[in-house]
């Protein structure tokens, strides 16, 4: 587990203002230390990713967070992006949605998402889906950082 | 006894050559919330023919999830890693690496070849049984599952 030490950097990308605030919430209360970096549409994702423009200087993402409607680019095709990308495949993606099309997970899936979690609408339990994503991911997982 | 009524149970495929660390995920796993049946193959060989149904495993179901270990007999788990995730068939089925190497290499490496998530076995029966229940609560109570 870690808990001292480097934190660790998460990549959030959501466009729902409340739902980002929601998650960032819950993962400051972690156990595990972490920077949690919000990008709001799938262009921004990317030029994060790829640390293009403003984006030059930021850290390298331990952990990817992508919900799937999101504006200007969609996460679809910000995930297609990430795992044909050979600087940014090994980083795990985590796709959380609102979508429970049974389409959208088979294709997550094909496109290589580590894992597929619903945000439930309940405030309760989205803080409980949160809470063990960080769980699973932060302290149990064994994260690439390179 | 009636069968107990309900969804079907979620298919786990454990390849795992060390006997005891068999028994503690089984064990695990049995006293998890959600109902699951536990196929256990030794060796990397007898995975991939389970996996593609060949000879006396002709009947075998398709797992939901794939816990497997590094270091297997006859075929690797690396090798058992690139041959699910480059099978059409088989790649959307999560691939949960359960293994006592922290070698960074082998971290990377199993991302690359898409595994779903790297999570190290601790040598503490307490802290393996806890890493199992945590594979369990995340994998089978909070993920879609293809």
């Amino acid at each position: 587990m870690n808990t001292g030490g480097v934190p660790i950097e998460i990549l959030l990308v959501e466009d729902n203002p409340g739902d980002a605030r929601l998650t960032r919430e819950a993962l400051r209360d972690a156990k595990v230390r972490n920077n949690l970096h919000v990008a709001a549409d799938g262009v921004e994702a990317l030029a994060f990713l790829r640390r293009q423009g403003t984006h030059a200087a930021v850290p390298m993402p331990d952990l990817i967070l992508l919900d799937l409607n999101l504006p200007k680019k969609d996460g679809r095709e910000v995930l297609e992006e990430i795992k044909q990308d050979d600087r940014l495949r090994h980083i795990p993606v985590v796709i959380l949605t609102t979508s429970q099309a049974e389409r959208d997970i088979a294709e997550s899936y094909r496109l290589r998402a580590n894992a597929y979690v619903t945000k439930p609408v309940d405030l309760e339990q989205f803080l409980k889906v949160v809470q063990s994503i960080e769980h699973f991911w932060l302290e149990i997982v064994k994260l690439s950082r390179i | 006894m009636r069968p107990v009524p309900g969804p079907a149970p979620i298919e786990v495929l454990l390849v795992e050559d060390n006997v005891d660390d068999a028994a503690l995920t089984v064990r695990a796993l049995e006293q998890a919330k959600l109902r699951n049946r536990v196929h256990l193959a030794v060796t990397g060989v007898e995975a991939l023919a389970i996996l593609r149904r060949e000879g006396r495993h002709a009947g075998a179901s398709r797992p939901d999830l794939i816990l497997l270990d590094l270091d297997l007999p006859a075929k690797d788990g690396r090798e058992v890693l690139a041959e699910i995730k480059a099978d059409d068939e088989l790649r959307d089925i999560p691939v949960v690496v359960v293994t006592g190497s922290h070698a960074p290499a082998d971290v990377v490496q199993a991302y690359r070849q898409h595994a779903n998530a790297y999570v190290t076995k601790p040598i503490d029966t307490k802290e393996f049984l806890e890493a199992v229940n945590s594979i369990e609560q995340f994998w089978l109570q909070i993920v879609r599952l293809p």
